[in-house]
């Protein structure tokens, strides 16, 4: 543990904190892992990207691109900066403002290309009619939490980082991020962290407890295999028997007896 | 047919369609039973399974055959090798995010209902009430202004026919000034089947398949994640996107009527009976090749070559070995299919340059010659005057073989005069003379070959026009499955859980109680 975290270590964490920053992140977690092995094995026909480019193409055609590739980068940006301790970055030479510029400059291109493209999505929805009447009830609560996470994230950005005084977010939030994936841990962390970073966490916390039960299940479905696989699928008609409705088989009651 | 030196590879079988267009009268019989079985659900009310077009015309969606616009099919890149219109994968994974070549809503057409409850729930007034129509997106009252085959019967030909994709130069001049002299006549579609199937080879998720016992190219809607790169490789534009359920749906050819033996909804309901369904034998390891074929004339032929004789004791021995049963290769030797695609020659693929080695074939329509015939002043029942406009009249001929066999009229022009030999033929012997066999041996036929296929074309009695073996019973416990379940239902659940299908979820009880 380096000089910076022991100190934050010291002050004791209040309840509302472990409340906050143990006991809720540990449960959305819980929520996107069952919920994610509960939708594949029960919904599969519901488990698509849910295209709605049949119905208005002029808006997607660049919000969707502007989103997902934008999407794609602050994913790696939050990889990095999260995951990564600022020491194995200064061990592997690159000084503390260095890599601020850098994270500043791309986030700031990789978040705006983001927020613009969500915002075109989020208006198409919006205004369009044919789409607004297809939102169903997942679109209903995804779009509103990850267009807030995102301007939360990009807002907090901006306040601290951008036009503020600058704030080493590598030494609280990521802190407290590792900490939880490594079970131990530091809620003092992020405790103190400004109010756009924490709301930023909290609302990321909820995305990932929403995301098996929204559209965002196609993001593990991202179809790379499609890149070696032989063009032509043959498949033979389905030989594992379907249960029969109505008619349980007698062998398949006779083990629900013996269960 | 002598097979040559090659040896066969897997054999696989797949049951075909061959449809007689000169018999299509245009009355959408075929289109409305296979939307009423197939597509009256939400979110795929614009989707027809099978619809009837109007020739010339721009199609359904619009101009669907322009693949420089929709990239659909395959083409040769300058090595010559076979590869997808729409780009190579890594070009289609980089458009996931937004698909350049896809058809809007506005290509196909805007769905209307009607507001009927108006008929009933209108106050007492002077006028009587009317149901206006609304659309079925966004419940809005709407004017409608397209449709599926809103061109019938060179309706608004002058407008629009001038933009069929097959059209070119001076015919496209007069279609558009003179429709009224031109001609005319019904092209009812359905998904190919092709058996290099480009929907398939486009689909990120391995959702698309083709069954190997039947040959049917179909959508596992538990696997399909609506990337919708399907819909632009399929060069007819035969899938469609659900947009209230996300995923790609297709012409299923029927299967749970096929597997019972039973014709497709729209064969068995075709007032003209005018459809074919039988197998088609085929070697499975040659049709990349033969959609490779250099020269776009040369792919009829490929295709051909890729069609296995029944009759063959090499070709059964073979298929033996691929697995298929007896009661199929009886079924192939009888094919109905067969005879008229590789016997007779006398049924053509539907825009064999697509590369896709489409399955559902047709055979052409003789009436646009005759038409010219009478237009010329000619008798249309004396085949002298018939054989020259087919030699002389480039245009209609020329744009059945842009349809037919990728621009090579002497294919076409090949068929036709068959066709006029056997229609004058028969015509005599009807009459009580004697026929003249001339003609016949002219196009390369016999007179017993002329009854016989007279009586395929023309008498078309049921059990010659379907000959669709059951699928077997080995898989028993699959079939049941599929007969007593709703097939996007997810396994064990029945009640309370929404039915995409428009299918009752139990079809019928079963006393017995299959396992």
């Amino acid at each position: 543990m380096n000089a910076a975290s022991s100190s934050l270590a010291a002050a004791p964490a209040s309840g509302a904190d472990l409340l906050l920053w143990v006991a809720f992140p540990y449960i959305c977690l819980a929520v996107f892992g069952v919920g994610h092995v509960w939708r594949y094995r029960q919904d599969q026909f519901g488990w698509t990207s849910h295209t709605s480019q049949l119905l208005e193409h002029r808006w997607l055609r660049w919000g969707s691109p502007l989103f997902h590739l934008g999407a794609f980068m602050v994913i790696a940006g939050h990889v990095v900066g999260l995951a990564v301790p600022a020491s194995w970055t200064e061990a592997a030479g690159i000084s503390e403002q260095a890599y601020h510029t850098t994270a500043v400059r791309l986030g700031s291109v990789a978040g705006l290309a983001m927020v613009t493209g969500l915002g075109m999505l989020c208006a198409r929805r919006l205004l369009t009619r044919r789409i607004r009447l297809g939102t169903d009830r997942s679109d209903k609560l995804l779009f509103p939490l990850l267009s807030a996470t995102v301007v939360l994230g990009i807002s907090a950005t901006a306040a601290h980082n951008v036009f503020g005084g600058g704030y080493d977010y590598r030494e609280t939030v990521s802190v407290w991020f590792r900490g939880i994936f490594t079970l131990q841990p530091r809620p003092e962390a992020i405790a103190d962290a400004p109010l756009l970073f924490q709301l930023h966490a909290l609302t990321a916390c909820l995305l990932f407890a929403a995301w098996p039960f929204t559209r965002l299940v196609h993001v593990w479905s991202a179809p790379v295999g499609y890149l070696t696989r032989p063009y032509l699928v043959y498949r033979r008609r389905a030989t594992t028997p379907a249960p029969v409705v109505g008619s349980t088989p007698a062998s398949e009651r006779s083990a629900r007896h013996a269960a | 047919m002598p097979r040559g030196e090659a040896t066969i590879g897997r054999v696989m079988a797949q049951v075909a369609m061959v449809m007689n267009l000169d018999k299509c009268i245009g009355c959408h019989t075929c289109s409305v039973t296979c939307k009423q079985t197939w597509t009256n659900r939400t979110g795929v009310e614009y989707a027809w399974f099978n619809n009837v077009e109007t020739k010339p015309g721009v199609g359904y969606p619009r101009r669907y055959e322009d693949q420089e616009q929709w990239k659909g099919g395959w083409m040769l890149d300058r090595r010559g090798r076979l590869v997808l219109r729409s780009g190579g994968r890594v070009r289609r994974l980089l458009s996931l995010f937004s698909n350049p070549d896809l058809p809007a809503i506005e290509d196909y057409y805007e769905p209307v209902t009607y507001d009927y409850d108006n008929l009933v729930s209108a106050p007492a007034g002077q006028d009587i009430p009317v149901a206006r129509p609304r659309s079925a997106l966004t419940g809005k009252p709407t004017a409608i202004t397209w449709g599926a085959n809103w061109e019938d019967g060179l309706g608004g030909a002058p407008e629009h026919a001038g933009a069929d994709p097959n059209l070119t130069g001076e015919w496209a001049q007069k279609v558009k000034f003179e429709f009224e002299q031109t001609f005319l006549f019904h092209l009812p579609r359905l998904c190919e089947h092709c058996l290099n199937p480009a929907c398939v080879s486009a689909c990120p998720s391995g959702a698309l398949y083709k069954r190997v016992e039947d040959g049917i190219v179909l959508v596992d809607q538990d696997r399909c994640r609506g990337w919708r790169m399907c819909v632009t490789a399929c060069p007819y534009k035969k899938v469609y996107v659900n947009h209230a359920t996300g995923k790609a749906e297709k012409c299923t050819f029927c299967f749970p009527r096929v597997e019972a033996g039973q014709p497709t909804v729209c064969s068995e309901t075709c007032v003209g009976r005018l459809r074919y369904l039988g197998l088609l034998l085929y070697d499975a390891d040659r049709v990349g090749e033969a959609a490779a074929t250099a020269d776009e004339h040369d792919l009829l032929d490929a295709q051909r070559g890729v069609f296995l004789d029944p009759c063959d004791p090499e070709v059964v021995a073979a298929a033996r070995e691929s697995g298929i049963p007896e009661d199929w290769l009886a079924a192939a030797r009888r094919s109905p299919v067969h005879d008229l695609v590789m016997r007779y020659k006398v049924a053509l693929p539907l825009h064999p340059e697509y590369r896709t080695m489409p399955m559902v074939w047709y055979v052409p329509p003789l009436s646009p010659v005759l038409d010219a015939v009478s237009e010329a002043g000619g008798d249309q029942d004396d085949p002298d005057h018939v054989f020259a406009a087919v030699t002389r009249l480039r245009i209609p001929l020329e744009y059945l073989a842009e349809l037919f066999t990728a621009g090579d009229t002497d294919v076409v022009a090949g068929v036709l005069m068959k066709l006029t030999a056997l229609r004058s033929y028969m015509r005599q012997r009807t009459l009580g003379e004697d026929g003249d066999e001339a003609a016949l041996k002219a196009v390369g036929l016999t007179a017993h070959e002329a009854e016989d296929l007279h009586r395929l074309l023309a008498v078309a009695k049921y059990a010659d026009r379907y000959v669709v073996p059951a699928a077997h019973k080995e898989d028993a416990a699959a079939l049941t499955a599929t007969e007593n379940r709703c097939p996007v239902e997810s396994a064990g659940e029945t009640s309370g859980r929404r039915v995409m299908l428009g299918l009752p979820t139990l079809r019928r009880s079963s006393p017995e109680g299959r396992s």
